[in-house]
């Protein structure tokens, strides 16, 4: 700053005689040094496979996953009418749906965890936090001990709250969604308090103080202060979770079994292509579930975008 | 009057905060706890609550069942290389699209950008094609080299850098820098925020990614933990007190980095936030 302050009546002394003699500064070669190694591979594995995958959707595999032909919208036509589809997105729709509830619960926690005075904010932040960083791979391994029917932890603590027959989390159809969504609520409130610990700070204080003189009730100050102008944090966080909800895989891998009743009712966007792409070598029918996916993310987010105008208060 | 009301509701406060906290925290304390069990505690029926002995013994066991030794170093290795590939190259792509003027920019860093919009399994088959046919199957780079470049992390540095003054760029113009110079000399010490945003986002997803490894790597050897992990407890349904102690020790090091770095990390993290 201060170097750039030292400097500056020099420098405007250049960028003038800069401008005068070819208008606009070109650099030539050198930009393209700079962007060309990223650009590369970007074109090579993002570029390119999308390309492929649209491609890859119109064709259909060999046996033994070799060779494919073209085969044009075959693959949408039956993906449409697939039930193991429906279920899917279904189960993505409604996994989303519950970890939606996360917001709420997080605007509430962030509002107590920022309040002026409060002691100990500094470890309860580490601590809401540490599911967000932890590998979920690992998190999902000590959650399937605690669902366990019989000898689960959470079980026990129901049973020993007077609850005749808890269920079995992981394995009765149904239940088993709502485990897996009660993992991915856990795992997403940190990051979510995190957004809108931010967005608190940007508020005023003097509109509180404002609030204050006029008599307002801290409830009243919550409802009619904190929460128009946390709008803007609370529509990212539910863009970011629409999108996050979609790209669920790796808690249904370590909690359910493949074989477990309970998979059809459970299984997930993204799990329904893996198995298909990879475990069945449908590499067709599982381009066609990504472009699927993709086309679906659009039209939410779009949704979102489209109806942000009438609840998100922008100051 | 209202202040002192205010400050006497803190302990609702903190009895709210503390139930949230204790469900938070209690799965990795189970964890630990179960990891210390005999498999016959494990699964006993009321669930053991205070194990008869501490059974440090799980913790040497993980290294007989799965190459622990080899998936830790690779996913040291994974993350390593992606994180300083993506710093170099991000930071690199980011200055030129903020910062200097060349034919296309545009609509490059449109392109560029589009890349974020697209969920991951619209590049996985094609890129494991890829990876195939390079032969680098079941190889750290294989594992490692989509992930090297990104749009999101050239995303994030060009967002910090079209926000710098443009007198330091050129008072080191007048002095004769070329613009390499200008960028590593001048520009990118002042990037550090940013790159910190890159390093802890890049950070965790390496380690904890589990799908893209899973698919491009095969045998025990050459997988991340994350990889490994999952396959020891798909496979191994009998010992959970040693599974314990393996998941124990596969998230502890990003755990640890996070309990040690908790401003950077949290402050990094409502920055791509912020920004995203």
């Amino acid at each position: 700053m201060t170097a750039a302050r030292m400097t500056s009546g020099r420098a405007l002394g250049a960028r003038s005689e800069g401008l005068r003699r070819d208008g606009l500064r070109r650099d030539g070669a050198w930009p393209w040094l700079f962007v060309m190694p990223l650009l590369t591979g970007v074109t090579v594995f993002y570029l390119y496979p999308i390309v492929a995958t649209l491609w890859m959707s119109l064709t259909k595999t060999g046996e033994f996953g070799r060779g494919s032909r073209f085969v044009g919208p075959a693959n949408y036509e039956t993906l449409v009418t697939d039930p193991k589809l429906l279920g899917a997105l279904g189960n993505t729709l409604t996994f989303t749906g519950i970890v939606l509830l996360g917001v709420p619960i997080s605007v509430l926690l962030a509002a107590l965890i920022s309040r002026p005075g409060l002691r100990f904010a500094k470890v309860y932040r580490v601590l809401y936090f540490m599911p967000y960083v932890a590998m979920p791979v690992a998190v999902a391994i000590v959650w399937k001990m605690i669902f366990n029917g019989e000898y689960g932890i959470l079980n026990y603590a129901l049973r020993s709250m007077g609850v005749a027959n808890p269920p079995y989390w992981l394995s009765t159809p149904g239940v088993a969604l709502i485990a897996v969504s009660i993992l991915g609520l856990w795992s997403s409130i940190g990051f979510n308090m995190i957004i809108i610990s931010a967005g608190l700070k940007s508020i005023p204080v003097e509109l509180y103080e404002a609030a204050d003189l006029d008599g307002a009730s801290p409830t009243r100050q919550f409802f009619s202060i904190t929460v128009p102008l946390l709008t803007p944090s609370i529509f990212f966080l539910s863009v970011m979770t629409g999108i996050g909800g979609f790209q669920l895989f790796d808690t249904i891998f370590v909690l359910i079994s493949p074989m477990s009743p309970a998979m059809p009712s459970t299984k997930s966007l993204v799990y329904l292509f893996y198995q298909e792409a990879f475990v069945n070598g449908n590499r067709g029918y599982g381009a066609a579930i990504a472009v699927f996916v993709m086309a679906l993310i659009g039209l939410v987010t779009i949704i979102q975008f489209r109806l942000q105008r009438r609840w998100v208060t922008y100051v | 009057m209202s202040r002192t009301k205010r400050y006497g509701t803190m302990w609702l406060t903190h009895a709210v905060l503390i139930l949230g906290a204790f469900t938070m925290v209690f799965p990795f304390f189970w964890q630990i706890w179960l990891s210390l069990m005999s498999n016959a505690e494990v699964t006993a029926v009321p669930p053991t609550l205070i194990p008869a002995q501490f059974k440090w013994q799980n913790y040497v066991t993980v290294f007989e069942r799965i190459p622990f030794l080899n998936q830790f170093w690779n996913s040291v290795l994974i993350t390593v290389i992606r994180t300083i590939g993506q710093v170099v190259l991000c930071s690199l792509a980011g200055y030129a699209f903020a910062r200097m003027h060349f034919r296309g920019r545009g609509a490059l860093l449109a392109v560029v950008l589009s890349i974020l919009m697209v969920p991951g399994q619209i590049y996985l088959l094609p890129q494991y094609q890829l990876i195939q046919g390079m032969h680098l199957l079941d190889t750290t780079w294989g594992i490692v080299l989509p992930g090297i470049f990104s749009a999101f992390g050239t995303f994030l540095m060009r967002q910090f850098f079209v926000g710098l003054p443009n007198e330091l760029e050129e008072s080191a113009r007048l002095d004769g820098a070329n613009p390499f110079q200008i960028f590593y000399l001048v520009m990118l010490p002042l990037a550090k925020p940013a790159i910190s945003a890159v390093v802890i986002t890049t950070v965790l997803w390496s380690w904890n990614d589990l799908l893209w490894p899973l698919v491009v790597t095969s045998q025990d050897k050459s997988m991340p933990l994350s990889v490994g992990i999952a396959m020891f407890a798909g496979r191994d349904t009998t010992d959970y007190s040693v599974m314990m102690a393996a998941a124990t020790m596969a998230m502890a090091p990003i755990l640890i980095l996070f309990v040690a770095l908790q401003r950077r990390v949290i402050e990094g993290l409502a920055h791509t936030g912020l920004k995203g």
